[in-house]
């Protein structure tokens, strides 16, 4: 059943939902799964996003989320400017991204650290995203619980050893969901949970020595 | 207790307990959310400071939205208001001029509350604090008066559609002026029958409503639209008040969108294919806009 804010609300900053209020939070999602302060982003828009972009203010909502605002902020009209005072290098390119969600935008970010990466989602309605793929892995990910993301080595027992450590520190697992691009190669896992992951938790997963990337990502 | 599933079972809870509507989708909320009274009442608090503030800066704003299509006709009407020269005078004058100025705001980036969605901005704001500055009612008025409506948004949206991609224009602006009509009436006193004719009342009378947005933009004529559909919400309360009964039950008049919806062809349904959108002069301005022949 519906809850009452999901008819009067969100509060959001306009016009659309799914054009601008959706945009934000992909531009957000994309600075979580950075995890870092985007320095560089190359934002590639396409079918109906690329088309109506500029009348939606897609492309600032997609700024405003990767300068890490939620989407009732009122600087997000004025967001390029502020994106130019913090130095963050903007680019919009119209594109075909093939048979996705209409409203689909694929961000390649580059933080502070040199740290880059590629990230694919959708905004499909009501302000609701789906992320589909990070850095060439397909995902799912909707951004409603708190999600722990590992890239690392293709190996044995990792799977376990992540989520030994979650269950030690009474985190309960609700969606779970491994790829991989090429067998014994990098695989990237998704962990969605009921609680909170403590830094302390992400610190044990770093310390896997397989895990290459870990990020603690809260519900959009 | 039971989760409402109809209009109907609204007002048969409210008449059983001999309370209001507001009280019954206050306490619905509280067992789905599993949150406090107070901290769902706060939220909806907030809601209805945003939606003041959207009318206030509506209606002194500078400046379009940035494809230059819509802005400043909120403020026209109400200097005309103010002078005491419109025809129809308040609070209908000033309800169609709040319900632009919230919509032009959305239009412009600037902040608001979706309700249902953003296109229909507008519609619940201006009806509701309009009312509200004639009945000298109450915060905490306004605050159930919200309660209200979400309730019968939550019945619209779920037997039929909130959404134009779905339900065209009757399923967000049609939605939202029947979601004020019976919030309305509850908030002037009226009893829980009389709030279920006013949201049929209100509904039935924008049946049909496609949603042919030009150039596929939140704009025309979303945001004039606001400005016509927010007064229908306090003439559909006022025929409620009146003891005027809609002869088709609000719950088939719901499902009658749902059915309208379904057969709405797509061009008709936030494509921006048809209607309007495909007008000579809305195929010029996407032209323009978006560099499309």
């Amino acid at each position: 059943m519906r809850g009452v804010f999901d008819i009067v609300g969100p509060i959001m900053i306009g016009p659309s939902s799914s054009h601008t209020a959706g945009a934000v939070r992909l531009g957000r999602m994309v600075r979580l799964i950075l995890g870092e302060e985007p320095q560089k982003a190359a934002v590639y828009l396409h079918g109906s996003f690329a088309l109506t972009h500029k009348g939606h203010g897609t492309d600032k909502a997609i700024a405003a989320g990767l300068l890490g605002m939620e989407t009732d902020d009122e600087r997000i009209r004025d967001v390029f400017d502020l994106a130019e005072e913090k130095g963050l290098e903007l680019e919009f390119v119209p594109a075909d991204l093939g048979n996705v969600h209409p409203n689909t935008a694929r961000v390649m970010a580059i933080g502070t650290s040199g740290r880059e990466v590629t990230v694919t989602g959708a905004s499909v309605g009501g302000g609701n995203i789906i992320i589909t793929e990070i850095d060439n892995y397909a995902v799912e990910l909707a951004g409603n619980y708190h999600t722990l993301i590992t890239i690392h080595e293709d190996k044995p027992g990792i799977v376990a050893i992540a989520s030994h450590i979650l269950s030690q520190h009474n985190v309960n697992i609700a969606f779970m969901r491994v790829s991989r691009q090429n067998r014994g190669a990098q695989a990237l896992m998704i962990i969605e949970t009921d609680q909170s992951i403590s830094q302390k938790v992400l610190d044990s997963i770093k310390n896997i020595e397989a895990v290459k990337v870990a990020l603690a990502i809260p519900p959009l | 207790m039971s989760k409402y599933q109809s209009i109907a079972d609204l007002v048969k809870v409210a008449e059983e307990k001999g309370t209001r509507i507001s009280e019954i989708v206050i306490a619905q909320e509280m067992e789905n959310s599993e949150r406090s009274r107070e901290a769902i009442w706060n939220q909806m608090a907030k809601s209805l400071e945003v939606m003041k503030d959207s009318v206030e800066k509506g209606l002194t704003m500078e400046g379009k939205s940035a494809s230059g299509l819509v802005g400043g006709d909120a403020q026209k009407l109400n200097k005309r208001r103010l002078e005491g020269k419109t025809l129809c005078g308040d609070p209908i004058s000033k309800v169609v001029a709040y319900g632009i100025a919230v919509n032009e705001i959305n239009a412009a980036m600037g902040r608001i509350v979706a309700c249902p969605t953003a296109g229909s901005c507008g519609i619940l704001p201006g009806a509701l604090l309009a009312a509200g500055e004639a009945l000298e009612a109450s915060d905490e008025d306004l605050i159930n008066a919200l309660f209200t409506s979400s309730g019968i948004g939550i019945v619209i949206a779920t037997n039929a559609s909130i959404s134009g991609a779905e339900g065209g224009c009757q399923a967000e602006c049609g939605s939202a002026a029947a979601m004020a009509a019976g919030a309305i009436v509850e908030m002037a006193g009226g009893q829980p029958g009389e709030v279920a004719h006013a949201v049929a009342l209100a509904l039935k009378n924008s049946l049909g409503l496609v949603c042919d947005p030009v150039a596929g933009l939140v704009e025309v004529p979303c945001v004039k639209r606001n400005g016509f559909l927010a007064p229908q919400a306090l003439i559909a309360a006022d025929l409620a008040l009146a003891g005027v009964k809609s002869v088709i039950p609000v719950d088939e008049v719901i499902h009658a969108m749902l059915e309208i919806g379904r057969a709405m062809p797509v061009e008709l349904r936030e494509t921006a294919g048809g209607g309007l959108a495909k007008t000579p002069t809305g195929q010029a301005i996407e032209a323009r806009l978006f560099g499309k022949k």
